[in-house]
């Protein structure tokens, strides 16, 4: 059952979303995540996954993004349920 | 003279902003403390002249590194008497920070919430005057890209120049804690619950397909470059017939009283380079249109994506390959839009593979030996086939030196919804790319055909473009080297004068065979075969790029050996494609 336990960001599948619960970066990158919309209480949804454990395509708010999956593991996240 | 400066995060449209006040009448220039060239231009704005910058795109004005550096140290060292910040209508809420930072600054401020069009078909609503109460920053709604709310834009400048006290509005904006930001935004800017942007997803669903968005990528740049030989090829021929005839017609008969060595200089030196040349632009301007189209659109992002999984494999990240891509263009700005890159490692290691990229002008050289020696049918098959072998030589060279050169930059981009620029972005983009493009080459084509005349018509005596000339000796004594390669003395000298910029190859020919266009392309196919052309061109692709890149990577690396290295290592590896390719071919076909 995948209930209330908090998942990194890429633990998530294509059209999963969740709420971001936390971000575990140092402080640049954190202000790069924060300036590109990916802030606590955000919800995000992942469109796809790049071919060849390629990048996320996700959305948070208007913006779209792309990220590698081992820097959406600094991205805890809430998983919702559809 | 007052100053503007333009601030905003990278994709919101600064840049059409800017195009859309100031005209095409922007020129490049140095700033104090700097090392990167900003744009700027002078525009009369309520009666008076002022001067408008164009910054860097940023996403922090806190962070320290690439353009983030370059924007602080801009507004420390010079006056700025107005900040424009402009946002992302769409993405006001995430955006609405740097306002705040700017407003830290002490600045005096005007909110341009640009593309105001994207918006709309969003389903987005905007109060533009609660906005402008709650932040007390005067707030102006526009689409740069149309053309809507420029003349209130216009109106605002003037009024917020004319104030009296400089931090009025800055002071209260003192007060502008994020929070308080965030909220004003989401009181004014109503975003519905499912805003998405349809079309967008349509077309990504097929673009970025698992399994069919690779093939499509390729098949679209291979697409490319097949239309831009259709369309160009026969405007380049018609260029060349022309100036031959003007010549003919003109020019020879009008010389005849000069003495021999003025009008072989003027006629034989500057004529036929230049004219050679030029003759090359249109394909030149087809290219930076289509490259243009393709970054406008925001395909490139995609492109990003794509390769991403398969570049890290070469330590390299999507971004390096838009990079690379962008090199199709020129190496220079290629080079430069590196600084976004945070890992010096990943930094350095993307410039050194920047300068394989095959540019407009080595394109410009391909394009002529392809027209001289290969059927018109296969024509564009052997370019494309150069353009691989520009990727192939990036990923080997990446594949070696990733052990020394370590990625540890995050991968996080933004990928815009798909935009269809206007006819006057389209124009005013290729206008830009073209006239720095000429700025840059006639500089080094003049003195370069100028130097390629002397030397080879020098010593007196020596019958011109002879193995006696100075140029001849020159090529003869590097001849044991290049001739393993198929590459001639006469090719050789051509290959020099690359070296300072490959624009100079094709005009340096023309110099030395007294030769222009079409009678330069018979005698070159009448001395050597496909394979030696195909060997000179691997040559030219991958040796050492030209001075603008090597002073760029001097410039941007701000490393001896590092320089050295981008250097020497394309050289060598120029030499040993070009040794297999030539010696293979030798075997297969004798």
């Amino acid at each position: 059952m995948k209930t209330a336990h908090p998942h990194t960001l890429d633990a998530l599948g294509p059209g999963e979303s969740g709420t971001i619960l936390a971000l575990h970066a140092n402080a640049e990158l954190y202000r790069r995540l924060a300036a590109l919309g990916l802030r606590v209480g955000k919800h995000v949804r992942i469109l796809r996954r790049g071919r060849f454990a390629g990048p996320l395509h996700i959305r948070v708010g208007t913006t779209d993004l792309m990220l590698r999956a081992a820097d959406a593991c600094c991205i805890q996240v809430q998983r919702s349920h559809a | 003279m007052k100053r503007i400066a333009l601030i905003g995060m990278p994709n919101t449209g600064k840049s059409t902003l800017f195009n859309r006040l100031t005209g095409a009448h922007a020129k490049v220039g140095n700033w104090p403390g700097i090392t990167v060239e900003l744009l700027a231009a002078k525009v009369l704005i309520g009666g008076e002249m002022v001067q408008l910058v164009d910054l860097p795109g940023i996403y922090d004005l806190r962070a320290h590194s690439g353009d983030e550096a370059v924007v602080t140290t801009f507004l420390a060292r010079n006056a700025v008497d107005l900040a424009i910040v402009v946002l992302n209508a769409s993405q006001a809420e995430r955006q609405i920070m740097l306002l705040g930072q700017v407003a830290r600054a002490g600045l005096r401020l005007i909110l341009v919430l640009n593309m105001a069009d994207e918006a709309a078909t969003l389903g987005i609503t905007i109060d533009r005057e609660t906005l402008s109460a709650d932040l007390a920053v005067p707030v102006c709604l526009i689409s740069a890209k149309y053309g809507q709310g420029v003349e209130q834009l216009h109106a605002l400048i003037a009024a917020a120049l004319r104030g009296k006290d400089p931090v009025e509005s800055a002071s209260a904006a003192g007060g502008l804690l994020e929070q308080r930001l965030e909220a004003a935004v989401r009181r004014s800017v109503i975003i519905p619950a499912h805003a998405s942007h349809a079309l967008t997803e349509k077309i990504d669903r097929v673009l970025l397909h698992p399994w069919m968005g690779l093939p499509i990528f390729f098949a679209l740049m291979f697409l490319l470059f097949q239309a831009v030989f259709f369309v160009g090829k026969p405007i380049q021929d018609a260029m060349a017939w022309a100036l031959a005839a003007f010549r003919t017609a003109v020019l020879d008969p009008a010389l005849t009283g000069l003495p021999a060595a003025a009008s072989g200089l003027l006629l034989d030196g500057m004529y036929n380079g230049l004219g050679t040349v030029a003759s090359f632009v249109p394909l030149i301007i087809l290219f930076f249109l289509c490259m243009a189209i393709v970054e406008d659109t925001g395909y490139l992002s995609r492109a990003a994506f794509l390769m991403d999984a398969l570049m890290s494999k070469f330590g390299l990240d999507g971004r390096s390959f838009v990079m690379i891509l962008m090199g199709f263009g020129c190496n220079v700005p290629a080079l430069m839009g590196t600084r976004v890159m945070r890992s010096r490692g990943l930094r350095l290691l993307t410039m050194l593979v920047i300068p394989l990229s095959l540019c407009s002008a080595r394109l410009q050289v391909f394009v002529f030996f392809i027209a001289a020696l290969f059927p018109a049918n296969i024509g564009p098959l052997v370019l494309f086939s150069l353009y691989l072998v520009s990727i192939a030589t990036a990923m080997l060279t990446s594949q070696i030196f990733k052990p020394r050169f370590v990625n540890d930059d995050p991968f996080v981009l933004e990928i815009p919804p798909y935009r269809f620029p206007t006819i006057r972005q389209m124009l005013l983009r290729g206008w830009h790319e073209v006239s720095h493009f000429l700025r840059r080459a006639t500089r080094f084509i003049v003195a370069g055909v100028v130097l390629v005349w002397l030397l080879t018509n020098f010593p007196a005596g020596a019958a011109p473009g002879s193995l006696d000339t100075w140029a001849g000796q020159i090529g003869g004594l590097l001849n044991p080297v290049l001739s393993p390669l198929g590459i001639d003395p006469k090719l050789t000298i051509a290959l020099i004068f690359g070296f300072v910029a490959k624009e100079v190859v094709i005009g340096a020919l023309a110099v030395i065979y007294a030769q222009e266009g079409g009678a330069l392309m018979t005698t070159i196919a009448g001395q050597i075969d496909w394979v030696q052309a195909y060997s000179f061109m691997l040559f030219t692709l991958i040796y050492t790029p030209c001075l603008s890149t090597i002073a760029t990577i001097r410039s941007e690396a701000r490393s001896r050996p590092f320089t050295a290295l981008a250097v020497v290592w394309p050289l060598a590896l120029a030499w040993m494609v070009s040794f297999v390719f030539y010696q293979g071919a030798r075997i297969h076909w004798a």
